[in-house]
């Protein structure tokens, strides 16, 4: 049962809710109780863009126990707009011409399913900002 | 601080060992290691072993492998650093003997692969990344150490051919260790026309899945000096962390932990890389070998590709890298590989590796690393008789 | 005065072609095309369902509304394939959006009429003071049998209103509801495909109940089909909202607009409401709407919408539904629909 595991993590993965430094002002993702940049502990919530460039990628074809109905499938590492580096998958896309600097935006997915009778887990992945 | 020597190792043949268990295994290589030490008894024993809980649902192994080694009552302590426990195993081993803990202080590395399916070792190499941020996502390793590759070729324009090299240097290593999982050379259009599994990573820069033990005895110098015969000593070690989830480094294409790791062994031992005549590396997909190369200053910073092209990590290069074969030939038990790559320093230190022994082997790196290069542990290792 | 202060919609980008399909069961693409006016549809990408379509319209109809999510009173998803038989769709497009905790929310189901229930309530919610804002969403990943006539148009796609009582884009002008038991179609608990009454839909289903809507609500507001400027029907297909529309008396030119299933099929509970967006898209200043939904059981609810200077501010904040509906698409084959939707037989 991981019913508790994805669930508190919902913050994230639905709003891509991330903190920022009260002091410094740097944006984790996910959040932290320290900041990496300064040691504060301080921390407000933020919702990122979603909007970002691909920093690298990679395209799946040998997939992981509930991933492979989805294969061959991207993901890629994606340097948002507010700085800090985000990993998603990458859809809507062709795999095979997909280029480190394309502008991606994020869209609602399903992620992965725990089974048939199971918990459907979701979250964000990343599309080309198509304007759609 | 003591000075440590290592006074035994000891390798099984590695591959698909169907009809051996965890404990077998682990047994099989310690009593080797007894055998070349000429030690039945130790003080103490640390097993390197990622994850006998996904791949055999055994955990405890603290217990069963000294039961089952005929030490029972001797402290034994199981460590996990993903694909790194094994040099942490040997690291921790180390610290006892240093400190004066212990006399004998054996470190095992052991991991039996092949008592799940491909989906669920996947799955349980997977919970070495960040569960939550990474393998939720479906991520692989191969996926995560392909995307270094393809950030690496786009920051350095390494190429394609480059990637693929150090896969056929280590098969042509391994083709001479009786040991490798997989002893046979490939030519590099076989590499580079091999299955994709994770692009730009085909089935041929990854390194295999395997069942695998291997030991060493550490013990004070003094103890070495004793058994009149040339003998090895652990001069350096170094052991660093990083971010857990790629992403979050400070960059996709270097290995800063391996980095931190190096520098530190190196200081300790009193050395510079340009001191050290060969390495054993963790090339679990190609392109680690290649950014390792760099992160530990072999080569300058987008210089690995055209050195391994011009041979210098070749076994007769200015510095040879994983003579043994390394993972992609040799075989990747996760938690045996730290072990087995101080086994084989030992071994070229000693000058007992036969056809692929490196000429000249006075001082030897080990380099070995967790997850995505999240935690990295170094050894120098320096001959002395 | 209450009405729509955001819209936003979402269409998965995969399309097949009904040639494709026809191609795969010895069929006549030509009938289908012709004969139903279907040229294409829309099909959800693996990863995506009546929930995440839900939530993507809805980011939609945020923007152009420019309302915190917080401010949303309500949450309705119509839809008749929510991805759990229990458990709700509402609170997973609430959670996403940021609406939750003080928000009301349910799962409508009323074949394709569910996305126009949830505007009926949310509309009449915020009318009665109940709240600032309500959010009504008609979302499907329609579900059609293999090799039955309804998988040439069962199609995916998502319609998302926030509805409010200020700076209004379209005012809510009027509504009425016509409804009667009409077994001519359904699907049974735990059935994975729908089934139906072949022509028995037509005349006595669809056309009784759209018609029966149409001229109640006309008869209430005492007007006449020529005193509007657009007109939607839902639309299972491209033929039963242009007959229908034609035999009211209406005209192409009103219709023309929300008439989007020629090439994105029947998306069900989305399918009249995303042609209320795919109009307001297009209308101007003061025009008047008529919007019938029909589903299936069966029943109608008929809005009139006028539109107000505000449309034109919000407008181009989020995609319009013709870009969605005609720009990247990608076309796939049976084999990958087949997969996508989950229509191959696999080990377990």
């Amino acid at each position: 049962m991981k019913v508790p595991r994805h669930w508190r993590e919902t913050p994230q993965r639905y709003r891509m809710e991330a903190g920022k430094c009260s002091k410094c002002g740097s944006i984790q993702f996910p959040g932290r109780v320290i900041c990496p940049d300064c040691g504060a502990t301080e921390m407000e919530t933020v919702k990122l863009s979603g909007k970002g460039e691909l920093a690298s990628y990679t395209v799946i074809r040998v997939a992981p126990t509930g991933f492979t109905d989805l294969a061959p499938y991207a993901v890629g590492v994606v340097q948002l707009e507010e700085g800090m580096r985000v990993m998603g998958q990458v859809v809507d896309c062709d795999p095979d011409n997909l280029k480190i600097g394309d502008r991606l935006t994020t869209q609602f997915r399903r992620i992965n399913e725990e089974g048939k009778t199971g918990m459907i887990l979701y979250g964000f992945k990343f599309v080309p900002d198509l304007g759609l | 601080m003591k000075e440590v020597a290592v006074i035994g190792i000891g390798m099984i043949d590695w591959g698909e060992l169907w009809e051996k268990s965890l404990r077998t295994i682990a047994v099989e290589a310690a009593l080797k290691c007894f055998a070349d030490a000429g030690v039945d008894k130790v003080d103490t024993i640390t097993i390197g072993c990622m994850s006998g809980g996904l791949f055999n649902n055994q955990e405890h192994l603290g217990s069963i492998v000294p039961d089952y080694l005929g030490q029972r009552f001797v402290p034994a302590t199981r460590v996990e650093s993903a694909c790194a426990s094994g040099g942490l195993a040997v690291r921790s081993a180390f610290l006892e003997v240093a400190s004066g803990m212990a006399e004998y202080a054996l470190a095992i590395g052991v991991e039996k692969m092949t008592d799940v399916d491909g989906g669920e070792a996947t799955f349980a190499l997977a919970t070495a990344a960040d569960q939550d941020y990474e393998a939720f996502h479906g991520i692989t390793f191969p996926g995560l150490y392909a995307m270094m590759a393809n950030a690496h070729m786009f920051k350095y324009g390494t190429t394609l051919e480059q990637l693929a090299q150090p896969s056929v240097k280590n098969h042509f290593n391994g083709s001479m260790n009786p040991h490798a999982q997989y002893p046979f050379k490939v030519s590099l259009e076989q590499v580079m026309n091999s299955t994709k599994v994770a692009d730009p990573l085909r089935l041929l820069h990854c390194s295999p899945i395997t069942d695998g033990a291997a030991a060493v005895l550490l013990a004070p110098v003094e103890k070495a000096k004793e058994m009149n015969k040339p003998y090895v000593v652990i001069t350096g070690v170094g052991h660093a962390s990083d971010t857990i989830a790629l992403a979050q480094r400070q960059d996709l294409y270097s290995l800063k932990a391996v980095e931190v790791a190096a520098q530190r062994a190196l200081k300790m031992s009193g050395k510079t890389i340009k001191d050290v005549d060969f390495a054993e590396v963790h090339d679990c997909f190609s392109i680690a070998e290649l950014m390792v190369m760099e992160a530990i200053g072999v080569v300058e910073p987008g210089q690995s590709g055209a050195a391994v092209m011009n041979g210098l990590t070749a076994l007769d290069g200015d510095f040879p890298i994983n003579p043994s074969g390394g993972l992609k030939s040799k075989g990747h038990p996760v938690g045996a590989t730290g072990v087995a790559q101080v086994c084989e320093a030992v071994s070229q230190l000693r000058g007992e590796s036969g056809k692929r022994q490196v000429k000249n082997a006075k001082t030897a790196l080990t380099q070995n690393m967790g997850g995505s290069g999240a935690s990295s542990v170094v050894h120098i290792l320096e001959a002395r008789s | 005065m209450v009405g729509i202060v955001g819209y936003g919609t979402h269409i998965p980008r995969s399309r097949i072609k009904v040639e494709e399909i026809a191609k795969v069961w010895g069929a006549d693409a030509a009938a289908f095309k012709k004969g139903l006016n279907l040229n294409e549809k829309s099909v959800p990408a693996p990863d995506e369902d009546c929930a995440t379509l839900s939530v993507n319209a809805a980011r939609n109809a945020v923007k152009r509304a420019g309302i915190d999510p917080q401010d949303i009173g309500a949450v309705y998803v119509g839809s008749e394939s929510h991805p759990y038989a229990v458990k709700p769709t509402g609170t997973i497009v609430s959670e996403a959006l940021g609406a939750c905790p003080y928000v009301h929310t349910a799962d409508l189901e009323f074949a394709c009429k569910a996305g126009t229930e949830g505007m009926y309530i949310a509309l009449n919610l915020v009318k009665a003071g109940e709240m600032p804002y309500a959010l009504a969403i008609g979302a499907d990943t329609s579900q059609g049998a293999p090799g039955d006539a309804l998988e040439y148009s069962a199609a995916a796609g998502a319609a998302a209103f926030i509805v409010g009582a200020e700076d209004l884009a379209a005012e809510l002008v009027d509504t009425h509801c016509y409804m009667t038991d009409t077994p001519d179609f359904w699907r049974r608990e735990h059935a994975h495909y729908p089934q139906h009454g072949g022509r028995f839909t037509g005349q006595p289903a669809y056309e009784k109940h759209v018609f029966g809507a149409t001229n109640a609500i006309l008869e209430k507001t005492n007007m006449k089909p020529e005193d509007f400027d657009y007109c939607i029907f839902h639309q299972p297909n491209g033929k039963f909202p242009v007959n229908a529309a034609k035999k009211l008396g209406f005209t192409e030119a009103q219709y023309k607009y929300g008439l989007l299933s020629p090439t994105l099929g029947n998306t069900y509970s989305g399918s009249s409401p995303m042609g209320l967006a795919a109009t307001l898209d297009e209308a101007k200043p003061g025009e008047l709407i008529l919007l019938v939904s029909y589903g299936s059981g069966s029943g109608s609810d008929a809005f009139i919408f006028r539109a107000t200077e505000r449309l034109l501010e919000i407008r181009d904040k989020a995609p319009r539904v013709r870009k969605q509906l005609d720009e990247h698409k990608i076309y796939i084959e049976y084999g990958a629909y087949a997969k996508f939707r989950r229509k191959i037989l696999k080990a377990d």
